[in-house]
């Protein structure tokens, strides 16, 4: 998209309902939001803080990446409802119309859905430790290093 | 506007060759929060992000007007696996 095309439409945006504002992103946001997601290796866009989330979606989100045991240093979290511009920026960043969101080395994993069902799956344990957030099982690690 | 469970699985019918549709109500009749579950051959070979982002689309309009949306996409393979768990 243009330059001039996108400042046209951020401007209309002003006057537009909040809806329609959603639905086009500035490439300033854009880029601030692309920052936010490579924060960290892994990046929860959610509804409240880890301690007091304030939606189930979200309290479920953190209590997954709770129990995979992702160290706090490698977690960052935002609270949409702090930042009005960040809760609509990043459904339309994402192309994802809810909230909890999760990046893993900044890419889209999903939503609160898709976490619960990899969790349970086993699949998010394995895109974790491929992604270097958590160490490998000691009894994969063992077998892999095992004489042939 | 509240959105009835009718208009929902016809949006979804429409575009989606589906085996089985399971909409539940979860808002007390305020009609903003529904989980669904679909089974389709169509999600075959089908990521569960893509399946998702698939149905997103599809009920764009509808899932702006909810406050809360859930769902399950299952291929009728995954779905027979899914309930033989839940059985258990």
């Amino acid at each position: 998209m243009p330059l001039d095309l996108t400042l046209s439409l951020s401007r209309r945006n002003v006057l537009a309902s909040h809806r329609v504002a959603a639905r086009f992103l500035s490439q300033e946001a854009r880029a601030q939001i692309q920052t936010a997601v490579t924060a960290s290796p892994v990046v929860l866009f959610m509804k409240g803080t880890p301690t007091t989330p304030e939606c189930g979606f979200s309290r479920a989100a953190i209590q997954v990446l709770e129990l995979q045991q992702v160290p706090p240093e490698k977690l960052q979290t935002y609270n949409v409802l702090a930042d009005p511009e960040l809760r609509n920026g990043i459904k339309e960043f994402s192309d994802w119309p809810t909230i909890p969101q999760l990046y893993v080395n900044g890419e889209f994993v999903g939503g609160c859905d898709i976490l619960l069902s990899m969790h349970q799956s086993g699949d998010l344990e394995k895109l974790l430790e491929d992604a270097n957030v958590i160490p490998k099982v000691e009894g994969e690690a063992a077998h892999v290093h095992a004489p042939a | 506007m509240p959105i009835d469970t009718a208009n929902l699985e016809a949006a979804i019918r429409k575009s989606l060759n589906c085996a089985h549709v399971e909409i539940e109500d979860q808002s007390n009749g305020c009609g903003e929060n529904y989980a669904i579950l679909l089974v389709s051959d169509d999600f075959e070979g089908k990521s569960t992000l893509m399946r998702h982002r698939w149905i997103n689309q599809l009920l764009k309009d509808e899932i702006a007007q909810m406050h809360a949306f859930s769902q399950k996409t299952f291929t009728p393979t995954q779905y027979e696996i899914y309930l033989a768990k839940e059985a258990a």
